[in-house]
């Protein structure tokens, strides 16, 4: 039986067809509708993420399945101090896959230990969030119809930022990868990930410019600046609008940029960029429902 | 000074010198009943000084244990007098109640029951990660 915990679990391979499956979805969705026909997907979600749930359920309706699950602890039998190991091995009795979502790291891990069905990490504190991966990996396939020798910028909270580290992972596994990494000193990426990748021979060029290197880049993933990451006020006001995409700062970018962020956003980019054909993070998000129906028929092994 | 030969047992040879009492206390020797030897600072050829441990009884050992804490350690197994099998350490793949994950965001900070399991994730810097969080131990 197959898990999804970390985006790594998945060789490349699988990824691609992964990829190769969601694009069959899309292209002809018919197909697909009775593919779950009675099977259940569980959401298990220990903290709210409305978005990332319904992205799921979603999914899961969409290929005929059923939902049932809770979307907050309290709710829950957490509530009552059962352990996540009980939890998964008593949903493992009524469902057919888990989509676990946990403020504590490694918590889809344990449940996946114990469930006897396929468990889907839908993010686990800081640490992972492998279907967001996926469908940022989605994106930039249907986009760029490749991953080798794209240069890549990453701009904004790149210290805090665990999909910008998870998708970093996946794309390093790429030939000729290029990542331009824009952020504030005080949040560059930590630094066992710029020895990863290095070692991983992955050219990584750190700037605190975003218009200086717009003109290098295919993909722009941008990120959210937070307030909170920030030791004073002063230093987020002086910032904060260094991180923000404007139409003006597309102006010497690439015709053919890909803009991607996970969302939700705040302010970071800019309401008048979403028109822009150049934005595709609208398109992303809805590639995060196909991806995941995807990878719900590969864990469940229906052709 | 003499230790006389053990007839069936196990000896630890080639520990670090200094790291005997570790050992001891970290694989609860003080609960056996069976003499146990501890030799500190012998004479070794290759290593100049080392200490030997010597249990004379058949137990099983936690040799992930053993090799997480000191991975020249080689272990010989005694029967009837003789040597049945000899074993070089090195670093266990994973060990399991050895190391403890102090990381707040960890699952094993809420779950009292969860084993604490490190995997060795980098042989040449002796790094282990939780399994859970992925945070790294502390080198030994
Ligand atoms: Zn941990």
């Amino acid at each position: 039986m197959r898990h999804l915990i970390d985006i790594l679990d998945l060789s490349t391979q699988e990824i691609d067809e992964l990829i190769a499956t969601a694009n069959d979805i899309i292209a002809n969705p018919d197909k697909y509708r009775e593919k779950c026909k009675y099977k259940k997907l569980a959401t298990l979600f220990y903290e709210p993420s409305t978005r990332t749930r319904l992205s799921f359920e979603a999914a899961m309706y969409e290929l005929g399945g059923n939902v049932l699950g809770f979307s907050e602890a309290t709710s829950s039998s957490a509530s009552k101090g059962e352990s996540v190991s009980d939890t998964a091995r008593i949903i493992g009795g009524y469902a057919d896959i888990i989509a676990m979502r946990h403020p504590k790291e490694g918590a889809p891990l344990v449940a996946s230990y114990k469930a006897g069905i396929p468990v889907i990490n839908a993010g686990d504190g800081g640490h992972n969030h492998p279907t967001q991966t996926l469908t940022d990996l989605l994106t930039i396939m249907r986009k760029k119809n490749r991953f080798d020798g794209l240069t890549v910028g990453l701009c904004g909270d790149l210290k805090f930022g665990r999909t910008v580290h998870s998708l970093m992972g996946a794309l390093a596994r790429y030939k000729n990868v290029r990542f331009i990494l824009i952020s504030p000193p005080e949040l560059k990426i930590p630094e066992y990930l710029r020895t990863d990748m290095l070692e991983k021979g992955v050219s990584i060029y750190e700037t605190t410019e975003l218009s200086k290197v717009m003109p290098e880049l295919d993909i722009l993933y941008m990120t959210r600046v937070q307030r909170e990451r920030f030791f004073n006020e002063a230093d987020y006001i002086r910032l904060k609008d260094s991180y923000i995409l404007t139409l003006e700062k597309l102006q010497n970018a690439k015709d053919d940029l890909c803009i991607l962020h996970p969302l939700p956003r705040v302010n970071e980019i800019a309401v008048e960029v979403d028109d822009d054909s150049r934005a595709c993070y609208f398109e992303q998000a809805a590639n995060g429902k196909y991806i995941r129906m995807a990878l719900i028929l590969k864990l469940l092994e229906i052709d | 000074m003499q230790i006389n030969p053990i007839t069936n047992g196990v000896v630890l040879d080639h520990i670090t010198a200094g790291k005997i009492m570790e050992l001891y206390r970290v694989l609860n020797l003080d609960e056996l009943e069976c003499s146990v030897a501890i030799i500190k600072n012998a004479d070794s050829k290759r290593m100049g000084k080392k200490d030997i441990l010597k249990i004379d009884a058949a137990i099983d050992l936690n040799l992930d244990v053993v090799g997480y804490i000191d991975p020249g350690i080689t272990v010989n197994i005694i029967k009837d007098g003789v040597v049945i099998k000899r074993k070089k350490l090195g670093l266990p793949e994973k060990v399991t109640n050895v190391i403890k994950c102090k990381n707040p965001r960890c699952i094993t900070s809420i779950e009292q029951e969860l084993p604490h399991v490190f995997k060795l994730t980098d042989r040449e810097t002796k790094t282990y990660r939780c399994i859970y969080c992925e945070s790294k131990a502390k080198n030994i």
